[in-house]
């Protein structure tokens, strides 16, 4: 397997406090790589970081070309789509109205048609609610709503920011069932920051563990799965 | 009931223009929460160009058109040279930044054009509909096209992508952002289309108060009493509130107060939507579920 997004040195500031020290990450191509940690790690600013949300330094490679100093927008347009911490939902528009927002970049119509049938085909319950306000839509909808809208991108990679954040544990099961079938269906390649590591290890086959804005650790899932120490030591569990 | 009947023509006549400057009010305020003050002088100036291009010969509608398509460039431009470099700067800064528009605007026009009142033409006839007096061609005309110009924006904004990456900017940027909408052009594009409607409003008004440079101080007034009362983050609300504000203006000056006072009556509706319906008559509360 190729590498998809390089990371080499990535730090990352708040005003004037450094959140990210040198962070280096490869993400394989078609692969779902897991940023685990516990709170203030540096999950959500490593994400922030890579698409140029914040102030950060050190090159960014995706698939050859360095994005390091693209704004964020570019780096959408190139294929990462990031589902942000929080859901990030139009809530004032419709739930067509946020799935078809992509349209604005799309330059294939009919593609992205196809995709706007495809989505709902993963996510049915967005289908039923498709002319209701997003803003009316439950926790879990609103979620499944953001990776709805970062699928009609046709991205490359995407970028999920704690997807099981504040909902019941049936409705986490079915989005992390229904992620699972998007990186295989539609080989789209993941780096998932979760606070529910049991959850990310499953669908993962790479795992970094940040401590303090640094890598302490990353191998594959299974090797940390079996290894007891450093679940109780990192994971809690 | 021939007197009430010409008032409400008039009051629709102006509410029409004052719709048109609330909704270059709104415009720029859903996407950047600022009242641009210098949205009148923009629009007074616009309508000297068009003016400067009417008395060298060029047709009405060919001036028109043409001043409509150079605001557009210049809101743009003006976001995209003066404002964008200001995008993290405080309020206050872009307070200063849109008075010393407002009164560059104001003194260039007086110094190309001079203070003095001059006669703008309409493209509508003087005379009457009916031929009893109540209502003229010319209030029908400015009705119309300001009734016309919001169809088309509200085409442009619920039916083509670009209106709808507008509308996810103005709501919220980040994750505009995130869907590849660039933001930074989407506010100037909020710019061009306002200064657009502003330059309309100007060119619909200058026949009825005569084009000087502080012709639009007392309509940016009425225009912004307008947005407030319909609702300031509401577009459609703006309108229906500067077509609300036009009628009640003029009949309560004709019946109660007199006209000197008009201008406070707007000032006091202002007041009583702020306390009463803080999102205005039409504004609209957004559900939001966590």
């Amino acid at each position: 397997m190729a590498a998809l997004l390089e990371i080499k040195g990535l730090s990352a500031w708040y005003g004037q406090i450094r959140a990210l020290f040198d962070l280096d990450l490869t993400i394989e191509q078609g692969g779902v790589t897991a940023l685990l940690g516990a709170n203030g790690a540096g999950k959500t600013t490593s994400l922030r970081g890579i698409c140029n949300m914040i102030r950060r330094a050190g090159t960014t490679i995706m698939d050859g070309t360095d994005i390091s100093r693209r704004t964020t927008e570019d780096i959408v347009r190139m294929g990462v789509a990031h589902v942000p911490e929080g859901r990030g939902t139009f809530v004032a528009l419709t739930v067509e109205e946020n799935l078809r927002l992509a349209f604005h970049i799309r330059r294939d119509r009919k593609a992205a048609e196809r995709d706007m049938e495809k989505v709902f085909t993963y996510f049915p319950r967005l289908k039923e609610r498709i002319h209701q306000q997003a803003g009316t839509l439950s926790g879990g909808e609103q979620q499944m709503l953001a990776v709805a809208r970062a699928l009609m991108l046709a991205p490359r990679l995407m970028l999920l920011d704690e997807p099981s954040f504040g909902l019941a544990p049936l409705i986490v099961q079915e989005i992390f069932r229904i992620l699972r079938r998007i990186n295989e269906e539609e080989k789209v390649s993941m780096l998932i920051v979760e606070q529910n590591a049991a959850l990310a290890l499953e669908l993962a086959d790479h795992v970094y563990l940040l401590e303090t804005g640094r890598v302490v650790m990353s191998g594959p899932s299974e090797m940390v799965k079996n290894d007891e120490t450093l679940r109780k030591a990192y994971l809690g569990y | 009931m021939d007197f009430f009947i010409q008032q409400i023509a008039a009051g629709l006549t102006n509410g029409a223009i004052y719709a048109c400057v609330a909704l270059g009010l709104v415009m720029i305020y859903v996407s950047t929460d600022h009242i641009n003050f210098a949205q009148g002088e923009m629009a007074m100036f616009a309508t000297y160009l068009a003016w400067a291009m009417i008395d060298a010969g060029v047709s009405y509608w060919v001036a028109f058109g043409a001043t409509i398509l150079i605001a557009f460039a210049s809101g743009l431009f003006i976001q995209r040279v003066i404002l964008k470099p200001l995008e993290t700067a405080p309020v206050l800064a872009l307070v200063v930044c849109f008075i010393a528009l407002l009164s560059i605007f104001n003194a260039l026009a007086g110094m190309i054009w001079s203070f003095t009142i001059k006669q703008f033409p309409s493209p509508f006839p003087q005379r009457d509909v009916f031929g009893n007096g109540l209502v003229s061609v010319q209030q029908i005309g400015v009705v119309t096209v300001t009734l016309l110009m919001l169809c088309l924006l509200t085409v442009f904004f619920r039916f083509t992508t670009l209106g709808l990456a507008m509308r996810a900017a103005a709501q919220n940027a980040t994750s505009a952002r995130l869907m590849g909408v660039r933001v930074s052009w989407m506010l100037a594009l909020g710019w061009g289309l306002a200064s657009a409607i502003g330059a309309i409003a100007g060119m619909l008004v200058a026949p009825i108060v005569f084009l000087d440079p502080n012709m639009m101080t007392g309509i940016l007034v009425y225009g912004f009493a307008g947005a407030l009362v319909g609702g300031i983050a509401n577009p459609l609300g703006a309108v229906a509130g500067g077509f609300i504000v036009g009628v009640l203006e003029n009949l309560v000056g004709s019946y109660i107060i007199g006209n000197e006072l008009k201008l406070s009556f707007a000032l006091i509706m202002v007041v009583g939507v702020l306390l009463l319906k803080p999102a205005g008559i039409f504004g609209r509360v957004i559900v939001k579920r966590v």
